[in-house]
């Protein structure tokens, strides 16, 4: 892979974890409202595909969005905002950590309900095809999602159409605090590709270049008209299944022990990192100089959500009617 | 008397009926874990048998809900969220609602969906819709939402008695408030309304996370002179007209507050009918309270614009009280 591209995912990673670690401690401290689902641990997934994809392209995101809009090169600026829920947040304040939307760039919103955004997806693909472009459409969802039916009804009118949807499965092992282990009783997600008629890919989706290597040739296959696929990237949440979750709780546990273990020697970021410095492809103070843009840019985005207004009753009723 | 939360109440109310009733079973997304906690802890008594958690498939769960209870169980499906009944809607509509009368009665499907319903949370447009005029809509579905920590245990164990389909709808923003719960078993019959303020000026209607609303709103009303009357609906569908009709009947003036929207909403359904039966008692056009027609926003700040609040209550209240008394001939 060329160093450039591998530093163009390395700093969408870097970006993803930098800006989440920094929602995390603005949760904590109960600056934020509502719920919060981090991306950390998952990075790799978001950046690999993305980092594979056209600025045209489409992506449908989760509950657990941030990540994806980050990886297809959203504003941090107006992702804080709507975060703190204020008029400059990218959905005004009206949507918030689970519903962040950036058109503008092909990102066709988060989605509290898990599955929900997989046919919107599907309707994106179709919509390229139908148009004559040649646009590919990505939706993200969890193991948990897998197993709602707009994923059975999507997968199969995706490939009986040979529409241009790749659908990246973030096999994170939990849907919220059940183990996938529990509700389903296969080990591979990716199996369920057969059912369909359509490629399914396993990939380790804590390596960036696996997941991109992934991407790419299910892009290029679905550019050529051929189709879907499903890729299943077996990762790790680092954190919970939601922020402040230690909370309500109550000191019951649901984390293996090996899990833990798993993840710890699991980091994307670390990963990556490694590879890079191993392989001496780009100078150390480069990668620290770029952290540190990306320290001061969360910090600027801190700023800019603190400073933007909150929305009023102009807002309230605004974007109603077409 | 024990003083409980309201989920403590639901965890009493589970508890109750699964040692009552051996066919009463637990099933949903995270039950033993109890993501809300109203029924955390009831694995280790229960076991893995009757407390069952499930994949995330509302569908698949509500429906398998369904024909359980068809065939001689007595299920509550815990769905989570009343935006996710959404997901469950065609089993619930199309073989809840209707399984019994399109079979000739060969069946009962005594099922009880638990879900948290409403807003005011910061929770976003996905989390935060009150979904009930949905289910009020369709036949043969009962449909409960209790407000306070007592009636939540009783009419809970009523619902999951009760040989019909029921909606029964918690409140996230109610789960901490705490009330008198007594240890003794009791049930609150299904569709009866319970006065929670008498007054003689002014009656309001309304149920759930409403009810405290509304007993605000008498408060500051009663500073103005003004004694408003609070009816706790208790139960959406079937509701108790007759309290309320008997209550219209003493002040003369109504006021229905809900939390879903204006257009075929709660308060719709209930004014239309003060309207049609008390109209020859009413000084003043019935008066409707309820969440502005739009997604539930994120921001706080837009949300409880949304959503009816106390201020909503006491200006309607004045809008029916300003109405002068007709001339009697
Ligand atoms: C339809 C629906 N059911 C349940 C939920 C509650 N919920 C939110 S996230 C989640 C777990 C999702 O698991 P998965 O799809 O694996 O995604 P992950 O959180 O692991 O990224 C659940 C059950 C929801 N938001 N929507
Ligand atoms: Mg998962």
């Amino acid at each position: 892979m060329e160093t450039d591209k591998l530093l163009d995912i390395y700093t969408r990673i870097l970006r993803i974890r930098r800006f989440e670690e920094e929602v995390g401690k603005l949760f904590a401290q109960g600056q934020l409202p509502g719920f919060v689902h981090l991306y950390i641990g998952e990075e790799a997934v978001g950046a690999g595909v993305c980092a594979a994809l056209r600025d045209d392209d489409y992506i449908v995101s989760t509950h657990r969005g941030h990540g994806h809009v980050l990886a297809k090169g959203g504003d941090m600026n107006r992702m804080m905002a709507e975060l703190f829920g204020k008029r400059d947040g990218y959905c005004k304040g009206k949507g918030g950590s689970m519903h962040i939307a950036d058109f503008s760039i092909g990102m066709l919103g988060a989605c509290g309900i898990v599955g929900g955004g997989i046919p919107v997806a599907v309707g994106a693909a179709l919509s390229a095809k139908t148009r004559g472009a040649d646009q590919v459409a990505v939706t993200f969802f969890g193991d948990g999602a897998a197993n709602e039916g707009s994923f059975h009804e999507s997968l199969n009118l995706a490939s009986a159409l040979k529409l241009p949807v790749i659908f990246v499965c973030e096999n994170n092992q939990y849907g919220e605090f059940t183990p996938a282990t529990s509700a389903m009783n296969i080990k591979d997600i990716a199996l369920r590709a057969q059912g369909y008629g359509i490629p399914g890919v396993i990939v380790d989706g804590t390596d960036a270049i696996a997941m991109y290597d992934a991407a790419q040739e299910a892009v290029a296959r679905a550019r050529r008209g051929e189709g879907p696929t499903l890729i299943e990237a077996k990762t790790h949440r680092r954190g919970g299944h939601a922020e402040g979750e230690d909370a309500f709780l109550a000191g019951q546990q649901y984390l293996l022990p090996e899990e833990r273990d798993a993840m710890r020697r699991n980091d994307p970021l670390l990963k990556l990192h490694d590879y890079i410095v191993e392989r001496k492809l780009v100078a150390l103070e480069t990668l620290e100089m770029l952290d540190q843009e990306i320290g001061q840019a969360v910090a600027d985005a801190v700023a800019f959500a603190r400073a933007s207004e909150e929305p009023d009753e102009t807002i309230l009723f605004a974007d109603r009617w077409a | 008397m024990p003083r409980k939360t309201y989920i403590a109440a639901i965890q009493a109310a589970l508890a109750e009926e699964l040692r009552h009733d051996p066919s009463v079973i637990l099933i949903g997304e995270d039950v033993r874990i109890g993501v809300f906690a109203g029924t955390r802890g009831l694995h280790a008594e229960f076991g893995d048998a009757r407390i069952i958690d499930t994949p995330i498939s509302e569908l698949g769960v509500a429906g398998a809900g369904i024909g359980a209870a068809a065939t001689g169980l007595r299920p509550v499906v815990d769905l989570m969220f009343g935006t996710f009944l959404y997901l469950a809607f065609d089993q619930i509509a199309n073989q809840a609602a209707a399984m019994r009368y399109m079979f000739g009665g060969q069946t009962k499907v005594p099922v009880t969906f638990m879900v948290q319903n409403g807003g005011g949370i910061g929770a976003g447009p996905h989390h935060s819709q009150a979904v009930h005029p949905f289910f009020m809509h369709l036949p043969l579905i009962k449909v409960v939402m209790p407000s306070t920590p007592y009636d939540v245990k009783g009419l809970l164990k009523a619902a999951i008695r009760d040989d019909n389909p029921v909606i029964f709808l918690n409140h996230l923003s109610l789960g901490g408030q705490r009330g008198d719960v007594p240890d003794d078993e009791y049930l609150i019959p299904l569709g009866k309304a319970d006065i929670k303020r008498a007054g003689r000026d002014v009656t309001i209607v309304c149920a759930g996370l409403m009810v405290h609303h509304a007993l605000k709103a008498a408060t500051k009303l009663a500073a103005q002179g003004i004694e408003a009357e609070v009816i706790d609906l208790r139960t959406l569908k079937p509701w108790d007209e007759e309290t309320v009709l008997a209550s219209v009947a003493r002040t003369g003036r109504c006021v229905v507050v809900d939390e879903s929207y204006p257009v075929c909403g709660g308060a719709s359904e209930w004014a239309a009918c003060i309207s049609e039966k008390a109209w020859d008692h009413l000084t003043a056009p019935v008066q409707r309270v309820s969440s502005a027609h739009v997604p539930i926003p994120f921001s706080p700040v837009l949300e409880k614009m949304v959503i009816p609040q106390p201020a909503n209550i006491v200006a309607a209240v004045h809008r029916v009280v300003a109405q002068p008394e007709p001339e009697r001939i």
